[in-house]
């Protein structure tokens, strides 16, 4: 998902950089006053974990295999604003190091992957625990769920830039980034829970002692709440006046989009919906993605059953 | 190995483009990065003044041209990914083919720098342009260790190989997941290893 430089047109690249420097400052500050200075070394060192688990490999079918991304992970271990700090580490390492991500979209590329994903995944997790409890099954359902809705977060913000600068149509490029990534955040899910379920079994006061809440941190997250609003204004604002000619075309685009949707592994298929589509596009996508989000729930739920229940995986070992 | 290769894209050397300032090298990367996106899309020629640049350059710091075509090639696949999305808007072609060739001139310019330029001298760049102090021992931290626990994460994938003795999709994930949970578990308490270690050497937050 890292956008590599030549994509984002400068108004995008600017507007996405500014975010990214406001929210990279409120973790930073936050970090600054409320981390103990015993846990700041463990932000680098973490940044280097992440990396390296995105190097580990999960076969997926016919020789291909999928990897971490890491956020939710980041978010869920590590508290949101450090998870903030250390996955923009790994984007500017990337980047600088091994030429992974544009230096010019850097800037978007925090956003999306170091800011929004780990801010939804802490308030996903947050939600998911206080409504479902402290126990094991709870942590990873929440840490699942999180890890899905960070990837789709951070899909969609990448695809809002990436329509924003010009270089596809919205339509295709929500449905097609939105399509893909509703599978790919399933692994995501998957991933992050087995791992969650091996750190919790061998060192449980690590995940338990990861987010304490304060009223510093209720704060910070109103602080972000109204930043990504500004933000999704800043972004959408300007095609809001061309809106009319934008709905369209988009069912025209929808046609494109499920063209683009059909080769892939997609887990809800769009053409289920498609007869809405005709009427109106944007029910059939929101249709889509409230569908899309109860599988994911569900699936979260299920894998977090199962590993939460001795006797069920971890038998084998 | 590739991954070996991968991960240590400086190429030791001594020519002028080696011995310039990272300060510079880096700023001139970044404003040729800058200058390349903010061509118009069908500048060709400014493109290909561009590219044969940077193989002037490359000739110049006698770099190893094939690896760095190597580390090109696999970047490629991630810029494609995007630019296929352009092809699926009517008269997306052109526009496909400048995304296509600027993404590629980003990504050699990069290559170049990291190839001439060791990733400890841009970190002493971040520290002098006052970036963040906690953010630059962010990375300075995640750069030291970086290697530290690729190794340890392959000595622990080595340790599982050699006690498996059915493979399969759901034992390879489990695996994976079982080491990276591992991996994190040792990280962290290396982590208070190595706060005390600062702290002995007079560290303050």
């Amino acid at each position: 998902m890292h956008v590599p430089d030549g994509f984002l047109d400068a108004r995008t690249l600017v507007a996405a950089a500014g975010l990214a420097a406001v929210g990279l400052g409120l973790a930073l500050r936050e970090v600054r006053r409320h981390l103990p200075p015993r846990r700041v070394p463990l932000i680098g060192l973490a940044a280097a974990f992440v990396f390296v688990a995105q190097m580990l490999n999960f076969p997926v079918a016919a020789g291909t295999s999928g990897h971490l991304i890491g956020a939710a992970l980041a978010s869920v271990l590590l508290g949101p604003a450090a998870a903030v700090v250390a996955m923009t580490a790994v984007l500017l390492l990337q980047s600088l190091m091994f030429a992974d991500g544009g230096i010019t979209a850097l800037g978007a590329n925090i956003l999306n992957l170091a800011v929004i994903a780990p801010l939804v995944a802490h308030g996903v997790y947050r939600a998911v625990r206080s409504a479902a409890g402290d126990g094991l099954q709870a942590t990873l359902l929440a840490a699942g769920f999180a890890a899905w809705c960070s990837t789709m977060a951070a899909a969609l913000a990448c695809a809002a830039q990436l329509a924003a600068s010009g270089v596809v149509a919205w339509g295709t490029v929500l449905a097609a980034m939105g399509g893909v990534h509703m599978v790919i955040g399933l692994g995501e899910a998957v991933i992050t829970m087995l791992i969650i379920a091996v750190v919790v079994r061998a060192r449980p006061e690590l995940v338990a002692t990861a987010a304490p809440a304060t009223p510093q941190a209720h704060r910070t997250a109103v602080a972000y709440g109204a930043m990504l609003v500004i933000g999704v204004m800043i972004l959408v604002a300007p095609f809001a006046s061309s809106l009319p000619d934008g709905l369209e075309h988009v069912a025209e685009r929808f046609g494109f989009a499920d063209r683009a949707l059909e080769g892939q592994p997609a887990l809800l298929p769009d053409y289920a919906v498609v007869p809405l589509a005709d009427t109106s596009p944007w029910l059939a996508t929101a249709l889509a993605g409230a569908l899309g989000t109860l599988v994911a729930f569900g699936v979260a739920w299920f894998v977090a059953r199962a590993l939460a229940t001795p006797g069920r995986l971890h038998t084998r070992r | 190995m590739l991954r070996d290769r991968f991960l240590s894209p400086y190429q030791h050397g001594s020519s002028a483009i080696h011995r310039l300032p990272a300060g510079a090298k880096l700023a001139a990367a970044i404003g040729g990065v800058l200058l390349v996106v903010m061509l118009p899309r069908s500048a060709w020629w400014a493109y290909a003044t561009i590219a044969l640049g940077l193989v002037g350059i490359a000739l110049l710091a006698r770099a190893e041209l094939r690896q760095m075509l190597v580390r090109l090639l696999l970047l490629e696949p991630f810029v494609l990914g995007i630019a296929v999305l352009a092809l699926l808007r009517p008269g997306g072609v052109p526009l496909f083919l400048s995304m296509l060739t600027k993404s590629t001139l980003c990504l050699a310019t990069m290559i170049l720098l990291t190839a001439t330029t060791r990733f400890s001298d841009l970190l002493a760049v971040l520290w002098r342009i006052r970036m963040p102090a906690l953010l630059v021992t962010t990375i300075a931290l995640m750069h030291r260790y970086l290697f530290v626990l690729v190794e340890e994460m392959e000595r622990m994938q080595r340790a599982r190989r050699s006690r498996t003795f059915i493979p399969g999709r759901s034992s390879a994930w489990r695996n994976s997941a079982q080491v990276a949970g591992q991996l994190f578990v040792r990280t962290s308490e290396r982590a208070e290893r190595v706060y005390l270690a600062m702290c002995a050497r007079g560290w303050k937050a």
